[in-house]
């Protein structure tokens, strides 16, 4: 695809940043991200939990406002900038023009209202449209994200369908008013892995018919990996790596994207090697450590990383490819290199020549 | 559902024999007036007392007492007669049910309708002047007796005694079907007075409900919906903040059909509460008897549909 016509974008991020004031001081969720999704695309968000991740998508359809957030940087969606538009405005693009679809689906539904009727209102917000004709919409959006029986299901509780089924319903109420963007939220996060696979493909089908581009927010790289064109990893409210998904698995850049893919099972990968975990936590939010954000955590660190803050910077030499990482080309090639063949992180820095590390000590140690 | 229903009813009944047992047996241990001596008047001699006695039935047992209470009610909704008002007790309270109902529902609808509103706007301004004020004056009345308060009423704004001569005063009541317009000027205060502790209780109620509520993550989806804040509030946050409310509401009515006893005694109102005030002072046990089972009757019957409407409120609520 190298004659590939100018991206066609629909969302532009840029220099996104979201504070939270609290009594404890500022939460910095979300700290001068920059990101695009072209029309009919499909980003992944990557991250663990407190990575700002959420916030982030939150804040693209102006729901962390009204919690009491302070938000900085532009949002260009499809020729507007959302932090600047009216909240008018906003809210009629809210669901209508961008739809969010959550991790449980059971507590995202409204329990005290039948899922067709759910449906039915998130139509007539946002246009003219009769009850009848919503409600026969409503049922072919059912049967659309492959429920079945949808003319008896539209005028169900949430109760009365499974977990998977649930979700669909939720893509259904999503899919209502055809948006140009669905923000999918840890969507399989609540589901059976089989029921996982199920909905990913779900979304992937509609992506392919409706033209509809997705922001697949996840911490597994593995959900991302079967539908996302692109990948940000995100760490501490910032943006540690962006690649397409192929370089992101084959040549990630970043220690802690090797973290993220050395603690998940692969089927293709070398056989004996071991899960590792990432020590630590996510850190504080308020008190972010110092230079670079992971270093604490990281085991490649040299001593002043802890001093040195790192730019996202292109590592690909066409800005395709970009990491956040003060380690050099080649320590970072030696580095993977060892991990991808199975290789303990000891031998990973050998093999990057990092004798001077400190390793990082898992949390439990240090508060034992 | 129906199976649950006769279930319910009739447990309803046990629990009826049950609270008729246990007033029966208060006022029998209990010392109080004998109402042989009640019905012999001032100077009934002691032998006068005895046939008395025989006659109404007091020199059987207890246990045959009893059943013969019991059959009266059970079979003849017969509770007993007052030897004070020398009147069925059934006829009396039937005559006094208008004016407590008048005060009951008159207060119920003014608490709802003002204490809903300040529950909402408290939760949605939450931490705000406006919320802390509204909190602040809830928690004065809530803690307020209704009798003191009633008195601080009349004090400051009935047509006699009042300060600012404003609404009718304690013994102005009227029967509706007499005259609507006295009826309604005449149970102003009463309604204010009576309603202030569950205005104020409704309006904590609602706000802490409301923002429970409003943390689920279906609100979440409510908003990204696109739906206007005040539509996420009313609508989606409301249905479900309302379930608890209704458990409250129904027996809250429930309790003050069985006699607003101080507010009716405060105002002079002429319902079962004064009633059963009245009788306490007679030592009149037969009225109180029956006004202690029609309370209980109410609460019962109350319990059972606030019960059964939950499951048409809630649809994950279901009785097997």
């Amino acid at each position: 695809m190298s004659t590939t016509p100018p991206a066609d974008i629909l969302l532009s991020v840029e220099n996104l940043s979201v504070e939270f004031p609290t009594a404890d001081g500022v939460v910095h969720a979300v700290d001068g991200i920059s990101y695009e999704v072209e029309r009919a695309g499909s980003i992944g968000i990557v991250g663990e939990s407190g990575s700002g991740k959420t916030v982030a998508a939150l804040t693209l359809i102006g729901l962390t406002v009204t919690q009491g957030a302070k938000v900085s940087g532009r949002i260009m969606f499809d020729g507007r900038d959302l932090l600047a538009i009216p909240k008018k405005e906003l809210r009629h693009i809210r669901g209508n023009e961008i739809a969010m679809i959550f991790q449980d689906p059971l507590s995202s539904l409204h329990p005290q209202f039948r899922v067709g009727s759910q449906i039915i209102e998130a139509m007539r917000i946002h246009r003219e449209i009769t009850r009848p004709a919503a409600r026969a919409r409503a049922t072919e959006l059912l049967e659309l994200v492959g429920i079945p029986d949808p003319r008896r299901r539209v005028d169900q509780y949430p109760h009365e369908f499974s977990g998977g089924m649930r979700q669909r319903a939720m893509i259904a109420m999503a899919l209502a008013n055809e948006p140009k963007l669905l923000i999918a939220d840890e969507p399989t996060t609540a589901l059976d892995v089989t029921v996982q696979a199920q909905i990913l493909a779900l979304l992937e089908r509609l992506r392919r018919e409706l033209g509809m581009a997705i922001i697949m927010i996840t911490h597994d790289l593995g959900v991302v990996a079967q539908i996302a064109d692109r990948i940000n990893v995100m760490y501490a409210g910032r943006i540690v790596e962006t690649a397409e998904s192929r370089p992101l698995f084959h040549t990630p850049q970043h220690p802690y994207t090797w973290g993220l893919l050395r603690s998940i099972p692969t089927l293709d990968g070398p056989r004996g090697v071991e899960l590792l975990p990432i020590p630590g936590r996510p850190p504080s939010m308020i008190r972010r450590p110092t230079g670079c954000h992971f270093h604490p955590r990281c085991g490649y660190a040299l001593p002043d990383h802890a001093t040195i803050d790192p730019p996202l910077v292109d590592v690909s030499g066409d800005g395709r490819h970009r990491a956040a990482c003060l380690l050099n080309q080649a320590q970072r090639d030696a580095a993977w290199a060892a991990l991808k063949s199975g290789g303990t992180p000891e031998q990973a820095r050998e093999a990057a020549g990092l004798t001077e590390v400190a390793v990082p000590v898992p949390e439990a140690e240090v508060a034992g | 559902m129906t199976a649950y229903i006769v279930r319910r009813l009739l447990w309803g009944v046990l629990l009826l024999v049950l609270v008729i047992a246990v007033t029966f047996l208060i006022f029998y241990l209990l010392p109080s007036v004998d109402p042989a001596v009640l019905r012999a008047g001032k100077n009934g001699s002691p032998k006068v007392i005895a046939e008395i006695r025989k006659d109404l039935g007091l020199n059987h047992s207890i246990v045959v007492q009893f059943w013969n209470y019991l059959k009266g009610v059970v079979l003849h909704l017969n509770f007993g007669y007052s030897y004070y008002y020398n009147d069925p007790v059934g006829g009396l309270i039937v005559n006094r049910l208008p004016a407590t109902l008048s005060l009951t529902v008159g207060a119920a609808v003014l608490w709802v309708i003002v204490g809903l509103p300040v529950g909402i706007i408290s939760a949605i301004k939450r931490r705000t002047f406006l919320d802390r004020a509204a909190m602040g004056t809830a928690l004065v009345f809530v803690s307020a007796p209704v009798f003191w308060l009633g008195l601080v009423a009349l004090y400051l704004f009935a047509n006699d005694i009042g300060q600012f001569k404003i609404f009718p005063g304690s013994g102005s009541y009227v029967g509706l079907t007499v005259n609507p317009l006295k009826w309604f000027e005449s149970l102003l205060l009463p309604w204010m007075v009576l309603s202030a502790t569950s205005t104020a209780i409704y309006a904590r109620l609602v706000r802490g409900s409301l923002l429970q509520v409003m943390g689920e993550d279906y609100i979440r989806t409510a908003r990204a919906k696109g739906l206007s804040e005040s539509r996420v509030i009313l609508k989606h946050g409301m249905r479900s903040a309302v379930g608890p409310l209704f458990t409250v509401l129904g027996l809250d009515i429930a309790s003050l059909l069985g006699g607003a006893i101080l507010t009716e005694t405060v105002f002079d109102i002429p319902g079962i509460g004064r009633l059963q005030f009245d009788a306490i002072g007679h030592g009149d046990v037969t009225i109180i008897q029956g006004t202690v089972l029609i309370a209980s009757i109410f609460i019962i019957i109350a319990n059972i549909l606030v019960d059964i409407g939950y499951a048409f409120l809630d649809p994950r609520v279901r009785y097997e």
